[in-house]
């Protein structure tokens, strides 16, 4: 990024909330199934239904409201206008001037706050599949639409034109993700379009206060796309600019695989939605209860989750354990480390497994209870296991969701060795090796490795190499009290 | 004709059959509406086989409800599954819906049988039956005048003898105005209490749906199976509604009656003398009856002219040809060409005109000026009834400013059109119940209608005023077919 400008950011995030059914009506809201079978009058737009709001998609909006700080007020539906085939009324039912959750902010890790201007209800549309040689919309020969996401309940959190960074831009929408999955609103898949983010910039030479005029980009399907089609559109309007051109306010297409953004519309093209209130239904206003019950039920954010982690370690934590924290608590498994810190287990320990081992697996949705994480990790820090074994371990009890740990050791033939085993085995192999363990002896330390490999090698791995290293010095410290 | 009151009675006793009553009222159709056309379509298997379901009833001992077998004509608007439902417009020619209106489900619990559907304005817009895309529908006791609009084939049917109820929906007085106009009983009840579920969408915080009947009685007795609060619907008022058939004939002794000069004052001479005498009647029937001016009537009609259009350009988006109805391919690969293409065949004159009004009254610059403004003009509208309401218990005026005209005077003059829905107006821009009652007749002969307007859910009061009304009505004029 070129140090003379700066980079306005605001961000629009569209999330899907995980309601049993839709927003207007009954229908089921599922992700992934057969292509129009979750479709009532209502959702298909037919002529004389009507709209009747879903108690629990309030509910999940006021959550997110209150997780982000937001005042939740009296609140109206409006329609917003538009012709789109995926648009069954050829209008989509949405908040406008009077949005449900406005006034909130969103705090980064390092402590920055990003405003959050408003957080409002709407409908999603029917999902278009275009079929033709590219898949492009312009090359298409026709178009399929599937209605079983029409009236999906969406949650927009628009955000304020804070951010300044991409780094920021990507830090918001992580922490927005882990919030939302947080309040148990949405799963946050960016990869399901339950979670997308359009994002508006400009640039203005640093040391200004006025706003360039901005760009809406869109289609940013995952954290990586947005760093890139931000640092693409700085980088383009900067150069327009610097060569006395002029930035034009439009909507941009991100082209993940080109890597640029392309215009769309240009505000002069923009649409004019027409808005004027629903008047197919009722104004929405949570009483006073209500807000206080869902405030009352909120869960822990992943800010505080991640406080709890790092006092867990004691101490501040190292560049490292910050991102294993993050991991963690993005992943939802900082229950797993808790549980072991709470058992004895030590911290960092169990932190490094859950960030490494139980996250690796967690892309293909496999889960561990707790009791089974906190029995394998009881059972390494106990010398039961060595640290080679414990993954194994733990690798055995994702893939079958849980189990006892002693038992999968056993069935793996991971067996701890006794002392009195362990002891026979350094004996046989002290003998074996005379010159190596005098010159150990006498003080040549990296002769250890060679020792301990051996001992591995010759318990079948069955051996706890700490517990070799500490049989290998206990003895060299001996034989030198017997010769001094 | 035989009331709904009486057959229903005849039928739950057994002494005719449901069966035998449809059969006669297809019957009747069949032979008599070539001269009308107030049907666009009879749902004779259908309406067979309920008849018969009916006829089981009785014959098992069981009452099959307060309609039992009482024929009714529908409005081509409200959604009956399976069976067309065109609203008057060649954009849904075709469309058969999957499900039944909540208030054909009413009628059906109710024993009531749903005989066919009725011709309409298209979408409901228009005064006169004449913008239907099927062609018109004539008056019954003048087939030179039109029915009114837009339910002019329901109020035809009852006219005409068909059926002794029928349903419409009214949304500036499409119920009330084609009642007058036909010399019928019609009735718009209070925003919100009889459900909107599968009614067609004009406009949305306007439209309800209504009884047309031969009487006052058979008026209440219909409204008291469509009321009730409906979980489809968001605006449906969750109260339990009070019955109204049991207290119609109650009289009006000591009810305050406001005789609203804004509601009389503009309206043709003759209709003038009638509500005049329909006040004096009141008087003598014991009600205190004044003269109360409501300035703010005179605003609704502006108000209303944009309020409907601009609910109704957002209603009437979704027509555009993807999903169900009329599709006119343009020939080209894009589908907006298409949409262009299916409304610009689909849509009649009057539909466009008021998508137009609509689109550009919620229009980015223009909407503070025309729709917010209109909506202010609302809020005056329903303030100004309060106020009157606080001295009277009801109003009464005319349901329309003229006898009905003749076919093609109006259709070339929109304003000359929408002025017959002035008097009725208000009570849709304030959500509250109205009736027009025939009483007697113009200097044509024609019949004229009063009407009667009350508060929001005093439906009641309003049956038990428009009964003595009624009551006193002058005998003769326009009662029968042509």
């Amino acid at each position: 990024m070129n140090t003379d400008w700066e980079m306005v950011i605001g961000l629009e995030v569209h999330c899907e909330l995980q309601t049993a059914t839709k927003l207007f009506c009954g229908c089921r809201n599922a992700f992934g199934d057969e292509p129009n079978v979750n479709v009532c009058p209502t959702c298909l737009g037919l002529p004389g239904s009507l709209p009747v709001i879903n108690e629990q998609a309030v509910e999940f909006a006021m959550r997110i409201g209150a997780a982000l700080h937001c005042d939740i007020r009296p609140s109206e539906f409006s329609r917003k206008n538009y012709f789109y085939p995926d648009q069954a009324k050829d209008y989509q039912i949405s908040q406008y001037d009077l949005p449900l959750n406005a006034d909130g902010w969103l705090e980064l890790p390092d402590g920055f706050r990003v405003g959050v201007t408003r957080a409002h209800m709407e409908e999603d549309t029917g999902k278009l599949t275009h079929i033709g040689a590219s898949g492009r919309i312009n090359a298409a020969l026709h178009a399929l639409v599937d209605y079983n996401r029409s009236g999906v309940p969406l949650v927009e959190i628009v955000s304020e034109p804070d951010i300044r960074t991409v780094a920021q831009a990507r830090a918001y929408a992580s922490e927005l993700r882990g919030i939302l999955v947080a309040t148990g609103a949405s799963d946050g898949r960016m990869e399901e379009g339950s979670m997308r983010v359009d994002a508006n910039v400009s640039v203005r030479p640093v040391g200004t206060d006025a706003f360039g005029t901005r760009c809406e980009i869109k289609n940013l399907n995952s954290l990586r796309s947005l760093g890139r089609a931000l640092e693409y559109e700085a980088a383009r309007q900067i150069a327009l600019l610097e060569s006395s051109g002029t930035v034009h306010q439009e909507t941009r297409h991100w082209d993940e695989s080109a890597g640029r953004t392309e215009s769309m519309r240009s505000k002069e093209e923009a649409n004019d939605y027409r808005y004027f209130p629903e008047p197919d239904l009722v104004p929405l206003a949570p009483n006073a209860a209500w807000q206080e019950r869902v405030r009352d039920g909120l869960g822990a954010m992943p800010a505080d989750r991640r406080a709890v982690l790092a006092s867990a370690l004691g101490g501040a934590p190292t560049r490292a354990e910050t991102d294993q924290i993050h991991a963690v608590v993005d992943l939802g498994h900082d229950g797993l480390v808790t549980a072991a810190a709470g058992a004895g287990v030590p911290a960092k320990l169990a932190l490094a497994r859950a960030a490494n081992e139980v996250a690796a697996q967690s892309d293909a949705g496999l889960q561990l209870d707790p009791a089974s994480f906190v029995s394998t990790l009881a059972m390494e820090s106990g010398g039961q296991l060595s640290a080679t074994q414990s993954k194994a371990v733990l690798g055995v009890l994702l893939e079958r969701g849980g189990g006892d740990p002693a038992a999968v050791a056993k069935e793996m033939g991971f067996e701890a060795l006794g002392s009195d085993t362990l002891g026979a085995v350094l004996d046989e192999l002290i003998a074996s090796r005379p010159d190596e363990w005098a010159r150990f002896v006498a003080g040549e330390d990296k002769l250890m490795g060679i020792f301990i490999q051996a001992a591995m090698e010759a318990t079948e791995r069955k051996a706890n190499g700490k517990e070799v290293a500490a049989e290998l010095s206990a003895r060299r410290g001996s034989e030198v009290a017997r010769r001094s | 004709m035989t009331t709904a009151t009486t057959l229903a009675a005849e039928v739950r006793s057994g002494e005719r059959s449901a069966r035998e009553v449809v059969d006669a009222a297809l019957a009747d159709v069949d032979s008599g509406d070539g001269a009308y056309h107030a049907f666009l379509c009879l749902l004779a298997d259908e309406a067979r086989a309920e008849a018969d379901a009916v006829d089981a009833e009785v014959e098992a001992g069981r009452d099959p409800g307060p309609l039992a077998g009482v024929p009714v004509a529908l409005k081509d608007n409200l959604c009956t599954r399976g069976a067309l439902t065109t609203c008057g417009s060649k954009i849904l020619e075709n469309w058969n819906p999957p499900y039944d209106a909540t208030v054909v489900e009413a009628l059906r619990r109710a024993g009531g049988i749903g005989l066919g559907k009725t011709n309409m304005d298209e979408f409901a817009m228009g005064s006169s039956t004449e913008n239907s895309a099927f062609g018109p529908t004539r008056n019954p006791r003048n087939t030179a005048k039109v029915p009114g609009g837009s339910s002019g084939g329901s109020a035809a049917s009852v006219a005409a003898g068909f059926t002794p109820l029928a349903l419409g929906s009214d949304t500036g007085g499409s119920i009330r105005q084609p009642a007058a106009l036909c010399g019928v009983v019609g009735m718009k009840p209070t925003y919100g209490r009889v459900s909107r579920y599968g009614l067609v969408a004009f406009a949305s915080s306007l439209d309800q749906i209504g009884p047309f009947a031969t009487t006052v009685e058979d008026a209440a007795l219909l409204f008291d199976v469509l009321a009730g609060h409906d979980p489809l619907d968001s605006t449906s008022l969750p109260s339990a509604p009070e019955p109204t058939l049991t207290t119609v004939h109650h009289g009006v002794e000591g009810i305050r009656v406001g005789l609203c000069r804004d509601l009389v004052d503009g309206c043709a001479p003759d209709v003038v003398a009638r509500v005049r005498e329909a006040a004096d009647a009141l008087a003598g029937a014991g009600a205190k009856v004044e003269e109360v001016s409501v300035p703010e009537f005179g605003y609704g009609l502006s108000a209303y002219y944009l309020i409907a259009p601009a609910e109704a350009s957002s209603n009437l988006a979704r027509y555009d040809g993807v999903r169900y109805g009329l599709r006119v391919d343009a020939g080209g690969e894009d589908v907006a060409a298409m949409n262009t293409a299916t409304r610009t065949a689909g849509f009649g004159a009057e539909v466009k005109r008021r998508i137009m009004l609509g689109t550009y009254a919620l229009s980015a610059g223009y909407y503070d000026a025309y729709y917010a403004q209109a909506q202010r003009v609302r809020t005056l509208v329903m303030q100004a009834f309060d106020r009157a309401y606080s001295s009277y218990d009801v109003l009464l005026g005319a349901t329309a400013p003229t006898t009905a005209f003749d076919v093609g005077a109006k259709v070339d003059d929109p304003m000359a059109m929408y002025m017959n829905d002035v008097c009725t107006i208000p009570s849709n821009l304030a959500g509250h119940p109205a009736i027009s009652v025939p009483f007697g007749g113009g200097a044509d002969g024609l019949p004229v209608g009063v009407q009667v307007l009350a508060p929001a859910l005093q439906e009641a009061l309003l049956f038990r005023v428009a009964q003595v009304v009624e009551t006193h009505a002058p005998m003769g004029a326009g009662a029968s077919r042509s």
